[in-house]
């Protein structure tokens, strides 16, 4: 419990900022009633929604790997199909992409404020990554499409199945990091785009293309 | 022009503007968390409606429910309810209590209104997201509601839906066609509703907390719910991708819980290889957080009503804390005790059972502490107190029958009986209700701007105590006779001796269920004509009663509370003669004997 020794007129430093938080690890109010110097950051509450998001998303493919797991070893009837190709060349695009929203996103943080250096902020590289996440989602539909050539469908067998399963959600959740990448788009465009935006955005792209190269070995091993 | 310095400030949002914005799609917290509330008062009596249609017709199989057969003329002809119509209102009932009351209302409804408000923040960080959780969850609840009017009905394969009667499809029985499917997508879509509202819970704790209030300054349903976020966040997410495998069994013919040849009503099931275990495993692995989503508000809750009502902190707060964490962590580790009898390996049950056996030790540790506070204390009498005292009652009952099931050896004879019933309802149904009961007297002033009638409170709670005593109890009885559950009548001879000991308990649900017509009147009466409230009638010293009653749209007024002390500032001598400090006073206790918190 702290101790307030002097008057009230000390606990409070000029008006309120707008925004709040900053709680618990900076600006308490110490024993001699004196708050330290407001600080302007709060912990952008995207940061940690961010790895909420990928806790939840993680606990879900944990979820599916194991139902993998148990199903491999449930019955006689798992057949190993063969990985479609295409789908080393969609980690490429996938990895590649996110070195490139990670190349734009260093440059975002280097570059200065004023209106010259907004104008030569080229947004080349976020457009990369989008282009490229594009052609790996039609590269997974392409993967789907040579299995479906081959007659082995969702319903074919266990291994089949996963294999749709997985692709198919982590497909999911590509898509809605490109709507992620499209906002950014946006955002830059109308010159309101925020590093912390950016940061969340970046952190969920890469953890797509994290998730991936786990899958692709899952998928590369167990089926 | 962008900051590329800046870091994300919390969007403030101006007051809303039109009717819808206002009351439809709100993206203020409050209002969505008295949505929520409202959709888990919706759902509660839908439950306990189904819950009486079961309860009539287990007392006395053979009589005709008026109006039943107008509403399902194949399930309850002329009002006779069949035995699969009562395993579809079973599996109806268990569905809607589970998930769209104690999941709803004391962790999404009054989490969503309070926690923003007792951290100092001006709402949540995401409003929208928050919004949309919402009207997912509402969502879920149609499509679950929608499946008594479409196809055969509702599924009738039990809250637990166990595979691989729910995976066959129609062939199974009537509800496990499209009803299944319906359930299966409602349930999937509760679980993104949940996760939605999780990503603002925990953000908002983390981040958007008051200056000056660090965690040991947070109330104790701050951190219940920060805990059960957390606990919702890792349990909902594995549902959710077994809820999209059972659907895809059903409508795609894979076979992820159908075993290989199996017949069902004489034909050869098209799949092969399946585990029906594997469902258990992901549905338990899910369950058991579950469960304890449900009780861990409901205990923050009345941690914190009691505080106030004892007018003193409890023994230490840090150790209810650390209980609660505690039992969240081993909650993962428990799950098998509802798979012991399922056939998998035995040494399997000894490893489920340690940690259910040890799980009872911050239980316990929870009510001792809760018990210690109030020896020797002058407990203010209230409604809210009460049912918190209630809950307390409640959660021993159910806690200590808990105790015998977690044994194998003991739980092989009481598997599906009468006695698992009793247990869960204590400890869920009863003591979870009770703690929203009390959540409902203590912040209904500060959500409504209106004081409850206190008399009728207390009528409520004594009529409500005895009542859930009256029904549950003789279910311990009925376990340990051998009384099976999940039967729709009893036949044979050693259960048709027991049938008395259900009509009794169901004289008791219609008394009980009487009774909550109370609370219903008093309510809406209150709501609309209930005594104004102060803003802080209870006296109480969290931020939630620094603020109107009700809230403004920012919460605070414009106002930034800053904190100085821990929220349970009680018991205490002050300059202005109360006996608490409100937690962004400055003042300070006069007496050097001040009791602090530990």
């Amino acid at each position: 419990m702290s101790v307030v020794t002097e008057s009230a007129r000390h606990t409070v430093v000029g008006p309120a900022p707008a925004h709040v938080g900053n709680g618990g690890r900076r600006n308490i109010v110490p024993g001699n009633g004196r708050l330290r110097t407001l600080q302007r950051n709060s912990p952008p509450p995207g940061s940690s929604a961010i790895w909420v998001g990928i806790a939840a998303i993680t606990m879900m493919f944990a979820a599916f790997t194991s139902a993998l797991v148990v199903r491999q070893g449930s019955g006689p009837d798992w057949q190993h199909i063969a990985i479609p190709r295409v789908l080393f060349l969609n980690t490429l695009l996938l990895v590649a992409s996110s070195v490139s929203l990670e190349v734009f996103r260093r440059k975002f943080s280097a570059h200065r404020m004023g209106p010259e250096a907004e104008m030569r902020l080229n947004p080349r590289w976020l457009y990369a990554s989008l282009v490229m996440g594009m052609l790996f989602v039609a590269g997974q539909y392409a993967a789907w499409l040579q299995l479906r050539r081959e007659g082995v469908y969702v319903a074919s067998n266990p291994s089949s199945s996963f294999f749709y399963v997985l692709t198919a959600a982590h497909a999911v959740h590509v898509i809605g990091g490109l709507g992620g990448l499209l906002y950014l788009i946006y955002l830059l465009r109308s010159q309101v785009l925020r590093r912390t935006t950016l940061d969340v955005a970046a952190t969920y792209w890469h953890f797509m293309g994290a998730l991936w190269v786990y899958l692709l070995a899952l998928i590369c091993v167990k089926l | 022009m962008h900051d590329v310095r800046a870091t994300q400030e919390v969007k403030h949002h101006g007051p809303p503007a039109s009717f819808i914005r206002k009351y439809i799609f709100s993206i203020d917290h409050k209002v969505i968390g008295r949505q929520y509330y409202g959709l888990g008062l919706l759902a509660v009596f839908v439950g306990m409606g189904l819950s009486w249609l079961m309860r009539l017709h287990l007392g006395w199989t053979s009589l005709a429910i008026p109006g039943l057969g107008w509403l399902n003329p194949v399930g309850a002809p002329g009002g006779l309810m069949t035995p699969e119509y009562y395993l579809q209102l079973m599996t109806m009932h268990g569905t809607i209590m589970v998930f769209f009351v104690l999941t709803v209302a004391p962790f999404a409804a009054f989490g969503n209104f309070f926690l923003p408000i007792q951290v100092g923040a001006e709402d949540m960080p995401f409003p929208h997201i928050n919004m949309m959780s919402f009207w997912v969850t509402f969502a879920a609840f149609a499509v679950l509601i929608s499946s008594f009017f479409f196809g055969d009905g509702p599924s009738l394969a039990g809250w637990t839906a166990y595979a691989p009667l729910t995976a066959v499809g129609s062939i199974a029985g009537p509800g496990q066609g499209l009803g299944q499917v319906l359930w299966a997508f409602s349930i999937a879509l509760f679980c993104v509703g949940q996760l939605l509202g999780s990503l603002n819970f925990i953000p908002t704790t983390l981040d958007l907390r008051a200056k000056g209030m660090t965690f040991s300054r947070m109330p104790q349903t701050v951190w219940a719910w920060f805990i059960t976020s957390c606990m919702g966040l890792t349990a909902f997410s594995v549902l959710m991708p077994a809820c999209i495998l059972l659907i895809m069994d059903h409508l795609i013919g894979t076979s992820f819980f159908v075993p290989s040849n199996l017949v069902v009503s004489d034909q050869l099931q098209p799949h092969s290889g399946g585990s029906t275990l594997l469902w258990q495993h992901l549905f338990w692995f899910f369950g058991h957080p579950e469960v304890y989503i449900a009780i861990v508000p409901a205990m923050g809750i009345v941690s914190h009503v009691l505080i106030t009502s004892l007018r003193r902190p409890l023994l230490s707060w840090k150790t209810i804390v650390a209980s609660m964490v505690s039992l969240a962590f081993l909650s993962y580790m428990v799950y098998g005790h509802h798979m012991f009898v399922s056939g998998m390996n035995p040494v399997s049950s000894l490893v489920f059972s340690f940690p259910t056996l040890i799980i009872t030790i911050p239980s316990t540790i929870i009510v001792l502490i809760w018990l210690g506070s109030i020896y020797q204390s002058r407990l203010r009498v209230n409604s809210a107190s009460l049912f918190a005292l209630g809950f307390i009652s409640m959660f021993i009952t159910g806690g200590v029958s808990g105790f015998f099931l977690a044994q194998p050896s003991l739980d092989i004879m009481l598997h599906a009986t009468y006695f698992v019933v009793g247990h869960f309802h204590f400890v869920m149904a009863v003591a979870a209700i009770f703690g929203i009961f009390s959540g409902t007297y203590f912040w209904f002033p500060k959500m409504f701007g209106r004081m409850m009638n206190e008399p009728l409170g207390k009528l409520h709670f004594w009529l409500t105590f005895v009542g859930v005593y009256g029904i549950f109890m003789p279910f311990h009885y009925l376990g340990l006779a051998a009384n099976v559950r999940r039967y729709q009548a009893f036949v044979d001879d050693y259960t048709t001796r027991l049938v008395p000991v259900h009509q009794f308990s169901t004289i008791f649900a219609l008394f009980t269920g009487a009774a909550q017509l109370i609370f219903l009147y008093n309510l809406i009466h209150s709501r609309f004509w209930g005594k104004l409230a102060t803003d802080n009638p209870w006296e109480s010293t969290s931020l939630e009663w620094t603020t109107t009653s009700p809230p403004p749209y920012d919460n605070f007024g414009g106002r930034h509370p800053i904190i100085y002390h821990d929220p349970y500032q009680f018991g205490v001598q002050t300059a202005s003669g109360t006996d608490y400090i409100m937690q962004d006073s400055p003042e300070e206790s006069v007496s050097e004997e001040t009791r602090s918190s530990s």
